[in-house]
């Protein structure tokens, strides 16, 4: 980030906690105004704030409550409870890497084709863009059922569903990057009569990286949803999205937004590094490919 | 005759066959703007005036502020210091009245309008009737020799056909001056040629002021009534040349090969030394 | 670009494959294979595919042999059915399988030939591509017994459509005319107009992008229980899970289109004294037009995903993701098959209408236009 937008952005997220802070007031202030009236004492303004933002189910939560409710999961046991939220991290994040890798490879392998061979493309790529226009989501549940009912539970039903989310930018990324070869170098590789496959080694796959690593940022992030959403029909066992769903179930606010933060924290580090291996792979540094 | 008049340089206008009248009027004008590490002059103390019914030229080397110099005539840019007086007016009460048309490097036409509609765009933004602005746009095009592309949208136009739209867009309010800057920069010579050709038969029969930025010698010397010369780090004026005096005013390009054509753009390109122009 | 007039590329000798289906059988009846012979609706219709692949040459063009060798082709895959509905198993059919692969290299072939062809031809390519997938699976999962709990025949699908039709569009109604449509268009909305706001405003610009970056990088979804913890069952939550997930994409879209437009388009407007406005509606929101229809074709599917995932943290008993995560409990994947062919039905749809409109708006534009 330039200086030059730390200001905006310092401002912006003050002006984000600040309305948190008047969001947890107002939309907790009826149950705790109910809460106040039932103790039978007088009561103060003050009294009642103080009330909305220490609520031991809120509406809202506020981002203090949060932040100790993540430090207390996080330090209070050990790695491997259950009740320590970076367990569950690691749940998530073990299917949407395992799903990453798939997604990886079948995105890669569809677009090689698609690039090497014309019908491919004509009778191919209008299903990869349809499939996803099917809300895969919603197939999630469906997935998880079918390949439970052949045995496999755990990982792949969620794998497969992040797989499912994160091929389609890579396929698309990839078809724009290995046709991204200056048709001057394509034909300078002709005039060495290199074969197709040493044109796709020295020159299509390297021109390709920029828009690859574009498409690995989005696919890593979704990723992430993918695994999470996936995990919402298991029944609350582990992971993030169990933890989302077992805290939607029993009016665990706090629980919901930390698994939530935790999420957003996965997601960002994953993209992070998707973003530090682009700087060292990707020679010429950063890509400006879109 | 090399000329060694350092700038600024205050000139009279031409002898013509109408009684000259300043149309632009610099004086003084400097441009600073502050780089990563040190301020750039882009021009310093810059003077010049221009007559009405003049064809100007200015050359030089990237970063001599020719485009600068021409930016700012146009309220594109803001001085440092110094004055500039277009038509009597600042250059912002001269923008807001329209009073010139500017010709861009590229086109710049809109991909979502017709060549038509291209040209009608500056009459739509000054409220002409829909009418009167279709034909003022016809007449436009007939003139740079485009009628009968009218419904073809700007892609499907060469290069120099999309330049020539670019000129009857701005020649459509029918302003006094027309600013251009390098508009047949990025063709290839035998289009530039015969758009050179155009241009000087447009200037002719419409008595338009031009400044033109160029950094062609050949186009220079054949278009202009007078070329600046200008030079880099800082931007200033070298030498201003006359050519008035021994090209006739009608010209063809086999002008090009006269030994008067020739001594002019020699002192051009000995202008061009002086300013250490071919250094790097 | 026709390439009906060149020299067609001979035919990969794969698909011949199928001539060695005779020696296997070709079905099973009461636990006796049977021979491609003692089939003569089978034996018809092999002898017609085979017929088709000598005759190949005698067309003219390139239209004319993917006709031809696409009889063949239908012929293949009409046998297994017609089979099947005879009461033959289909299991241990080698020889059907053979022809029914050679078949399928076959359209191969087909739809190589009509890669190369243009107007309204070159959509026949995708549509037999989807329809032998979806015929492909009818006979693999028929012929192969597959238990429907784990992938039910799309003729199942289509009966458990026809029979709960009152039920799914009930849900179609909730989820997509309700629910969808109100999010999408308050979210996009929303996200234009501040957007606006953001380019008169640099300072908000500066702030809001880093924090839409970071959005699309935030599993927004997961936002689904609080929102049905703060806005209920109906379709205010499903909305305001929409609203949040479609903000974000829409504001980035149209901020990056609002400063697509050239400096020197910028330096035309500003010679012609024209302000911002005049600028904003007659050179920027034309140039970014592209980018808010890429921000509403990203949004388009979110709105769907959101709308459905926020359905499984509660609803009014109507509602596709109500009835998939109902149906999935009782196992009727019929049903559930059935309401998912119907999203996707939708989504490939709102895709289509907005890929559409884009081009009829976007003719202009480079990727669009035709000379």
């Amino acid at each position: 980030m330039t200086t030059k937008n730390m200001l905006p952005v310092a401002v912006m997220a003050l002006a984000v906690l600040v309305l948190w802070y008047a969001g947890a007031v107002w939309l907790n202030a009826p149950t705790a105004t109910d809460a106040l009236n039932r103790a039978g004492h007088d009561w103060t303004t003050a009294d009642l704030i103080r009330a909305t933002l220490a609520m031991k189910r809120p509406i809202l939560p506020t981002p203090d409550q949060v932040a100790r409710d993540l430090y207390t999961s996080l330090t209070g046991y050990p790695v491997t409870s259950i009740r320590n939220l970076l367990y569950h991290t690691g749940v998530t994040a073990g299917a949407a890497m395992a799903g990453f890798g798939m997604g990886v490879v079948l995105g890669v392998a569809l677009a090689a084709g698609i690039v090497q061979a014309r019908t491919l493309e004509s009778s191919l790529l209008p299903w990869v863009i349809a499939s996803q226009t099917v809300p895969i989501l919603a197939i999630a549940p469906m997935i998880v059922v079918i390949l439970g009912n052949m045995g496999f539970t755990g990982l792949l039903p969620k794998a497969i569903i992040a797989a499912y989310l994160c091929f389609f930018p890579i396929t698309i990324g990839m078809v724009k990057g290995l046709r991204s070869a200056d048709p001057l170098t394509l034909d300078l590789m002709r005039t060495y009569s290199a074969g197709t496959a040493q044109t796709f080694r020295l020159l299509r796959l390297p021109a390709s990286l920029p828009y690859l690593f574009t498409s690995l940022k989005i696919a890593v992030a979704a990723s992430v949803v993918g695994a999470i959403v996936a995990e919402l029909p298991t029944g609350g066992q582990a992971g993030l999205g169990a933890r989302l769903l077992s805290g939607s179930y029993y009016g665990q606010t706090v629980q919901i937004w930390s698994a939530l933060v935790m999420a957003a924290l996965l997601s960002v580090t994953l993209v992070a590094a998707v973003g530090l291996a682009e700087r060292v792979l990707v020679p010429g540094g950063r890509g400006g490919a879109r | 005759m090399p000329a060694a008049q350092p700038a600024p340089l205050t000139l009279v206008p031409p002898a013509a066959d109408t009684a000259p009248r300043t149309i632009v009027d610099i004086r003084n004008l400097t441009l600073t703007y502050q780089a990563a590490d040190h301020p750039v002059y882009a021009l310093s103390d810059v003077s010049l005036s221009i007559a009405k019914g003049d064809f100007i030229s200015l050359i030089g080397p990237s970063g001599c502020g020719k485009t600068t110099l021409m930016r700012v005539v146009a309220d594109l840019e803001q001085p440092t210091s110094g004055e500039v007086t277009v038509n009597g007016m600042t250059p912002e009460q001269a923008r807001l009245k329209r009073a010139y048309g500017y010709v861009f490097q590229a086109p710049a036409l809109y991909p979502w309008r017709t060549v038509e509609r291209n040209v009608m765009l500056p009459l739509e933004i000054m409220g002409m009737p829909k009418a009167d602005r279709q034909q003022r746009a016809r007449e436009q095009l007939d003139l740079v020799g485009l009628s009968g592309f009218e419904r073809k949208f700007p892609w499907q136009l060469s290069g120099g056909m999309q330049q020539r739209v670019s000129i009857a867009r701005a020649l459509a309010f029918d302003p006094d001056l027309l600013l251009m800057d390098e508009p047949f920069g990025a063709l290839d010579e035998i289009t530039r040629d015969h758009l050179n050709l155009q241009l000087t038969r447009l200037w002719l029969s419409t008595r338009k002021t031009c400044i033109f930025v160029t950094h062609s010698i050949a186009e220079a010397v054949f278009l202009s009534t007078r070329i600046v010369v200008m030079s880099p780090r800082p931007g200033r004026i070298l030498d201003v040349i006359d050519c008035d005096r021994d090209l006739p005013r009608e010209r063809t390009l086999d002008i090009r090969e006269s030994p008067e054509f020739q001594r002019i753009a020699h002192r051009v390109r000995e202008g061009l030394m002086e300013g250490h122009s071919y250094d790097d | 670009m026709s390439r009906s007039n060149m020299a067609r590329p001979a035919m990969a000798p794969w698909p011949l494959v199928m001539l060695a289906a005779p020696l296997l059988p070709f079905a099973m009846l009461d636990g006796a294979a049977l021979y491609l012979p003692q089939i003569p609706v089978a034996l018809a219709l092999f002898a017609l595919s085979v017929a088709t692949i000598l005759a190949r040459r005698l067309p003219a063009s390139a239209l004319g042999e993917a006709v031809l060798l696409l009889v063949g082709v239908a012929a293949a895959y009409a046998a297994p059915l017609v089979l099947l509905n005879q009461g033959h198993a289909l299991a241990q059919a080698g020889g059907l399988w053979l022809y029914l692969a050679g078949a399928t290299l076959l359209l191969w072939r087909v739809l190589a030939l009509l890669a190369g062809v243009t107007g309204p031809a070159r959509l026949a390519g995708p549509a037999l591509f989807g329809m032998a997938l979806v015929l492909l699976w009818e006979i693999l999962t028929r012929g192969f017994q597959v238990p429907t709990i784990l992938l039910p025949p799309p003729s199942l699908v289509a009966t458990a459509f026809a029979a709960n039709a009152a039920d799914l569009w009930d849900d179609f109604r909730q989820t997509v005319l309700i629910s969808v449509l109100r999010g999408y268009l308050i979210g996009c909305g929303a996200g234009f107009l501040v957007a606006i706001l953001a380019d008169r405003v640099p300072f908000l610009a500066r702030g809001l992008l880093p924090l839409g970056n970071l959005a699309s990088a935030v599993p927004v979804v997961g936002i689904a229980p609080i929102m049905v913890m703060w806005f209920g069952f109906d379709w205010q939550s499903k909305a305001a899970v929409i609203v949040v997930m479609t903000f974000f994409p829409m504001l980035i879209n149209t901020l990056a289109g609002l400063q697509s437009a050239e400096r020197i388009q910028l330096d035309l407007m500003r010679s012609y004294g024209a302000g911002y406005w005049r600028t904003l509606a007659m050179l920027r929101l034309p140039c970014a037009l592209p980018f808010l229809f890429n921000g509403l074709k990203i949004n388009s599917t979110l709105a769907l995903i959101g709308a459905i995932v926020a359905e499984f943290f509660g609803t009014p008993v109507v509602g596709m993701g109500f009835r998939i995560s109902t149906q999935v409990a009782r196992m009727n994947l019929d049903i559930v098959w059935a309401t998912i062919a119907v999203a996707a039905l939708t989504g490939s749809l709102l895709y289509g209408a907005l890929a559409l409109a884009e081009r009829h708006v976007t003719a202009w534009h480079p990727s669009l236009r035709k000379r």
